[in-house]
């Protein structure tokens, strides 16, 4: 079954030299005169006066939180789909009882107001 | 070698294809469409010696200008990752292609030629997998500018592509149990077959025969078996691929350009080009998946071969079907492609809050009772066979 | 040298780079979690390697592609400098993660020698999703909706954590 494998290597190998390549031939290729007013940050033209190292807000780490959980809910549900005749009945109702309590969390998500933005 | 060799001429035909033609070629179709679309002329200005083909030299100029501008990295940036996020961003973007078939399994004497660069076990999870690395790149880039619209965008981007990844991965849970396999020539070998619209009232013991209806057949295609399963599937690529509707980590009208903001030349460049390869990705895979690979409607590969080899032996009958195939399944891609245009000038930006709104709060409960009814109904053909 | 061989060896070692780039690297904390994500993708070549094909999926999947990306945020979100832990403390907390991590190699070499199997033969399909996913859904079928509850717990924490900033 390893063998299978040699086209991933073989794709991921031409996909990084081909963007190395292109990045590559524009160092050689562009021009450089930097001065100090074009390295600054854009920002419509006025100076920067906020670093943008600052904290930012709480939903986006819900967010994260949220995708992590569903994201194994999910991973659960891959192979299951893929052996779901074989598993039959037994599957279905085993699955039912997983994705319940999650949708109970999911619900409990919901009601509390995570979700709002 | 003999395992090498093959491996290295499918890797350079997909990627030649659709990151040689297909993805220059669509930035030309997207300028030329939207023009269309808006009463415009479009991209015509681009010429050697006064012969414009229709503009189409204009991907070619683009590469010429994206490779001479000058390199600007803003002061305060991380040098290292500012250099790296595009790579992250183009590299998964092309490296999709090695499990997505674009041809059968095909039988020259004793050498079978499968073509697909790397048929792996867990196929449609490689996507996946790849996909969320993608992630990085827009974070990365954000990060790395020291820029304020940079930040904004990269985190909006990124809350957006995972929270559609997780409804991604569920709305094809439905084809799983369909086709029973994660592995994408499986789905496709499935998909090379015929259904009978009504058989199911026999099945089920509703009517004794059918008569004449039971001639009448369906592609067991994976977007007549699962329409719910297409659509959401087709709205959540589109939303991690970043395209308008779902452009708003790019909202030019309030964070200018979003994570690729402090970004030229081309390293601006190769968030361009994974843009329209992944346009191309979206396209093959809603095809192998959903559209039926490579298979003809109604023909499969058997009553191809099978109706050529007596005019021309079996060796070219496999051939010639072979490449049947493959134009096939390309034909299915420039479809897919022209209804990512079609949608992205049709369709308005929402708010950030809708469409947050949309995956958590609609296509998540969707995706989960798609895969609850599609259960149901497999159990109850199963039931009623035995 | 076989290819799966010297795949192993060359991901085992970016494996142990990248997790020590990542421990050392305490002025760039988003550089930290990036060497982080690389420790993830060459543990999960050397699952591959191990004929573990959908575990290897599910590291890149899980790990690689969801927790980092969480870690990322929380470092983003706070955006700690460094004196924002008082020396003192950082004293205390790097002798604490010495005598751990000194514990958890010597149990480790113990156990180690131990545990090793002997080499045999693999059924054909091992690894797939599918002799996992059959091992998973019908031996272990306590453990698995166990998880659920599990996950639960973790989205009622973050809710109820995140949910005092939210108000």
């Amino acid at each position: 079954m390893l063998a299978e494998y040699t086209g991933a290597v073989v794709i991921l190998a031409v996909a990084l030299v081909l963007a190395s390549a292109l990045l590559g031939i524009h160092l050689l290729v562009g021009p450089r005169r930097s001065f100090a007013e074009k390295d600054e940050p854009f920002e419509c033209g006025e100076r920067p006066i906020v670093s943008p190292h600052q904290r930012f807000s709480v939903k986006f780490y819900i967010v994260a939180m949220l995708f992590i959980l569903f994201d194994v809910e999910a991973v659960f549900m891959y192979p299951w789909g893929a052996l779901f005749t074989e598993l039959g009945w037994f599957g279905f109702v085993e699955m039912l009882t997983f994705v319940a309590v999650l949708a109970g969390g999911l619900a409990y998500v919901w009601m509390k107001g995570a979700l709002e933005w | 070698m003999e395992v090498l060799l093959p491996v290295v001429l499918k890797t350079l035909f997909i990627i030649g294809v659709a990151v040689g033609a297909f993805a220059p070629v669509i930035t030309w179709i997207e300028r030329k469409q939207s023009a269309v679309m808006q009463d415009r002329i479009g991209a015509n200005r681009a010429d050697i010696a006064g012969i414009t083909v229709l503009g189409l030299l204009h991907p070619l100029a683009d590469v010429i200008k994206l490779l001479t501008k000058e390199d600007v990295v803003p002061a305060g940036a991380n040098r290292v990752m500012h250099m790296l996020a595009p790579v992250i961003a183009a590299v998964p973007a092309i490296a999709s292609f090695a499990v997505i078939p674009y041809g059968g399994i095909y039988q020259f004497g004793d050498t079978t030629v499968n073509l697909v660069v790397a048929d792996l076990d867990w196929g449609l999870l490689y996507v996946f997998a790849i996909a969320s690395i993608a992630t990085y790149g827009t974070v990365i880039a954000g990060w790395a500018s020291n820029n304020n619209w940079s930040l904004l965008g990269s985190l909006r981007a990124s809350a957006q592509m995972i929270s559609y990844e997780v409804t991604m991965g569920l709305s094809v849970v439905g084809v799983f149990m369909v086709f029973q396999t994660l592995r994408l020539t499986d789905m496709g070998v499935a998909q090379d077959s015929t259904f009978r619209i009504f058989g199911f009232l026999e099945h089920f013991g509703l009517v004794e025969s059918l008569g004449f209806l039971g001639h009448l057949t369906l592609p067991s295609w994976g977007i007549l078996l699962q329409p719910l399963g297409f659509i959401m599937f087709l709205t959540c690529v589109m939303a991690e691929n970043k395209r308008a509707p779902f452009d708003l980590p790019e909202g030019e009208s309030e964070i200018i350009a979003g994570y690729f903001l402090e970004y030229s030349g081309m390293r601006f460049g190769l968030f361009y080009m994974s843009e329209f390869i992944e346009v191309v990705v979206i396209a093959a895979l809603m095809t192998a998946i959903f559209l039926g690979g490579w298979s003809i409607p109604w023909l499969s590969q058997a009553d191809i071969i099978g109706g050529i080899t007596p005019v021309f032996g079996a060796g070219v009958a496999t051939a010639l079907c072979m490449v049947l195939h493959v134009v096939t399944f390309f034909v299915k891609v420039i479809v897919m492609i022209w209804l990512q245009m079609q949608i992205r000038w049709t369709l308005p930006r929402p708010r950030y809050d809708q469409v947050m709104d949309l995956c958590w709060k609609v296509m998540l409960p969707l995706s989960l009772a798609n895969i609850l009814v599609t259960g149901l109904v497999i159990l109850l053909i199963q039931g009623a066979k035995s | 040298m076989s290819a799966p061989a010297v795949f192993f060896y060359l991901f085992g070692a970016a494996a142990v780079v990248s997790a020590l780039a990542m421990v050392l690297n305490v002025r760039n904390t988003v550089a930290a979690a990036m060497s982080l994500v690389v420790t993830m993708i060459s543990l999960a070549v050397v699952y591959v390697t191990l004929e573990a094909h959908l575990v290897a999926a599910l590291q890149i999947l899980v790990y690689a592609g969801a927790i980092v990306v969480v870690f990322l945020f929380v470092v983003m979100l706070l955006n700690l400098r460094r004196d924002t832990f008082a020396p003192s403390r950082q004293l205390l907390t790097k002798g604490a993660g010495v005598v751990l991590a000194l514990g958890v190699a010597g149990a480790f070499l113990q156990l180690v020698p131990q545990a090793l199997p002997t080499v045999q033969e693999i059924p054909p399909d091992f690894g797939s999703y599918a002799a996992v996913g059959r091992t998973l859904y019908r031996d272990f079928v306590l453990p698995f909706e166990v998880t659920s509850f599990l996950l639960l717990a973790a989205i009622v924490g973050a809710v109820v954590l995140a949910k005092r900033r939210l108000d």
